[in-house]
């Protein structure tokens, strides 16, 4: 009888451990497979294509995001400096075209990126303020630099620019393949590389690291550096998809960015996530936003859901962890 | 010792020592610079300043609280914006619509309601499930948007009703309305905080929770109810600023937290809890709202005001770990 109980209860707390690790994923299929029983118009190629492809400006941003946060940082500049690289590149693209254009403009994004770097790694200054400070500023920045004119590319036959944002190679967009190797290359230097291990090492116990010997000043630096690449390369997608743009662009990004990363299981306190579950939590984003359309829902329930999904998906998460649903605190 | 009593005296004192700063920076540069009539310190530039510093200002209160409990509240700008949809809409009921004048009141209880409602809604999942303030109020700050959008679409709400616009216009002495309910607000939180057992348990409970549960606090409903609390002065600045008005858009309130999140770092209440003023949020405020409106009167745009501000934050982060390196351990969250 005992042991009826207690091989039960090692089941079930494996089931429990199984789903902690890899809930999001069991949480995405079963929510693909609900939509599409439940719409035929779902699983279309076209539609799954169409979601990745509006997916990928979110998802890129995400991919660094992800290593800032493994290593027990914020980052709530994204949005504005998305902003920033979208508008100089098309201005840049104006003046000096684009060949020369996109190098400048991800040097003068990732030189943000480095400030940031330095402020937050080498000076430790809590990054939720500096980076929310730099949001400011970069928005700033930005509305300096255009003079609070959108930027435009004025004759957009003339350039083979757009291909970042709308060409297709094989007949898979572009932005597309960029994601993917972009996600590639990072997943490997996260996963396979000792400079990976030391971000989650940093990100797991920063003083422990730093006794161990891991330049935690150096790492941090080189995940914002990885961060403001990524928003370049967002930054470039945007431009060329629309061919001009808002000073705005990307603002408010910076919390949805944070939303999908939170969502692939990446703990705000540092030390956990993965590229690959932040890339289903993009997904999970994405998919949400195009299956409630399909039901003939207002656009705007998909933030409704995000919320709940959200706050379900890191209460299961902790929940796991502590063995108990509800929290302790009396 | 000396540089600890340096430490204290610059978290204390250094926001009012910069707000004189910049009165003085802005009258003397403005003496040059601006083309307006009257000098930077005339006083009706003065309570257009309070004016308009009452609706975040009153926000911002609320907030010293729950960051002083270690906690943070992402999504009081949206609630600031769907407290004034309701506000604005249920005057438009046919119900209230009856009532002529009489609705007014109406209206306003509904809209704190509203507030008092999702904060409590914030508060619940905070202490109940024990995910972290940042991811609950993070998510909150997307759906509380959400139900804004869903309740009018991208329209603006609006409902003109000239009685409520005298009242949100009235004054005494050239205080008009909101200043006074946003001193109304300071003395009431500083009460709280100061005179009651429930504002002195928020300090400890932003230190040291675990000592705190120890202590006999009960914790969670203690910062239950600071959620209710900040809905609720959210809902107050909300019933203030949109009486005037009288419409609101969709996006209104977007950022609100970043400024108001800003003012009260810079009022030096630490983000992991257990320190912070009530006052100094105020000074943090005024210092960040003289910032705007003087580089807007030495014709400087919008632009150069968001530069200098995300500087100005950096810069005071960097100098109050130079000065309290005691806390470099606190500064994480």
């Amino acid at each position: 009888m005992a042991d009826v109980s207690a091989s039960d209860g090692t089941a079930l707390r494996s089931v429990g451990a199984f789903l902690g690790r890899h809930g999001i994923v069991v949480a995405f299929g079963l929510f693909m497979i609900g939509f599409a029983l439940t719409n035929e118009r779902f699983i279309d190629m076209d539609n799954i294509l169409g979601v990745i492809r509006s997916s990928t400006i979110l998802g890129v941003m995400a991919l660094g995001v992800t290593f800032v946060v493994i290593s027990g940082n914020l980052d709530l500049s994204v949005g504005s400096m998305m902003s920033f690289s979208t508008i100089v590149v098309l201005d840049l693209h104006e003046r000096i075209g684009p060949e020369l254009a996109i190098p400048l403009m991800f040097a003068m994004t990732m030189s943000l990126g480095a400030l940031i770097g330095f402020l937050v790694g080498y000076l430790r200054l809590n990054s939720l303020i500096v980076t929310l400070g730099m949001l400011s500023a970069i928005h700033g920045l930005t509305l300096t630099y255009s003079g609070g004119q959108n930027m435009d590319i004025a004759d957009q036959q003339a350039t083979w620019f757009s291909v970042f944002g709308q060409g297709r190679v094989l007949g898979i967009p572009v932005p597309i393949l960029m994601f993917v190797l972009l996600a590639v290359v990072l997943a490997t230097l996260l996963a396979k590389t000792p400079f990976g291990r030391k971000v989650y090492a940093v990100g797991g116990n920063d003083v422990a690291a730093t006794f161990s010997g891991i330049p935690r000043a150096r790492v941090v630096f080189m995940t914002y550096i990885i961060s403001s690449f990524c928003v370049a390369t967002a930054g470039l997608i945007q431009a060329s998809r629309s061919m001009g743009s808002q000073n705005t662009v990307g603002q408010g990004m910076e919390l949805e960015v944070l939303a999908a990363v939170i969502l692939g299981g990446a703990s705000l306190m540092g030390g956990a996530g993965t590229v690959f579950k932040t890339v289903i939590g993009v997904l999970i984003l994405g998919f949400i936003q195009n299956g409630l359309l399909l039901l003939g829902l207002e656009f705007y329930v998909q933030y409704v859901v995000t919320w709940i999904i959200i706050i379900l998906a890191v209460w299961l998460d902790i929940a796991v962890k502590r063995g108990r649903l509800w929290s302790p605190i009396a | 010792m000396r540089r600890q009593g340096l430490a204290r005296y610059f978290r204390s004192g250094a926001i009012w020592g910069f707000i004189v700063l910049e009165l003085i920076f802005f009258t003397v540069a403005g003496a040059f610079l601006s083309n307006s009539d009257t000098g930077f310190l005339d006083p009706g530039n003065m309570l257009l300043l309070l004016k308009q510093s009452a609706p975040l200002g009153i926000i911002a209160l609320g907030m010293t609280v729950v960051m002083i409990n270690g906690n943070i509240d992402l999504s009081v700008g949206a609630i600031f914006a769907l407290c004034a949809v309701v506000m604005l809409d249920s005057m438009n009921w046919p119900i209230l619509a009856g009532l002529g004048d009489w609705a007014i009141p109406f209206a306003w209880g509904l809209a704190l309601l509203t507030g008092m409602g999702l904060g409590l809604v914030n508060g619940l999942i905070v202490w109940k499930t024990g995910v972290d303030a940042f991811i609950v109020t993070l998510g909150a700050m997307l759906g509380f948007r959400g139900l804004v959008f869903m309740y009018n679409g991208e329209q603006p709400t609006y409902h003109l009703n000239w009685t409520m616009v005298d009242i949100a216009e009235a004054g005494i002495f050239g205080l008009q309305t909101p200043v006074l309910v946003f001193a109304a607000c300071i003395l009431g939180v500083w009460l709280l905080m100061n005179k009651t057992v429930h504002g002195r348990n928020a300090y400890p409970v932003g230190d040291n929770r675990e000592a705190a549960v120890n202590a006999g606090i009960r914790v969670g409903p203690h910062m239950v109810w600071n959620y209710v609390l900040i809905g609720f002065l959210t809902a107050l600045s909300s019933i203030t600023f949109y009486s005037a008005s009288g419409s609101v858009n969709p996006n209104d309130g977007m950022l609100y937290e970043l400024w108001i999140i800003t003012a009260v770092v810079l009022g030096g209440t630490k983000l992991s809890g257990g320190r912070g003023s009530v006052i100094a949020t105020v000074g943090g405020i005024i210092a960040i709202q003289l910032m705007r409106k003087g580089l807007g009167f030495i014709g400087a745009d919008t632009a150069m005001v968001n530069l200098v501000i995300g500087s100005i934050l950096v810069l005071v982060l960097f100098l109050d770990r130079q000065l309290n390196r005691k806390s470099k351990q606190d500064l994480r969250i």
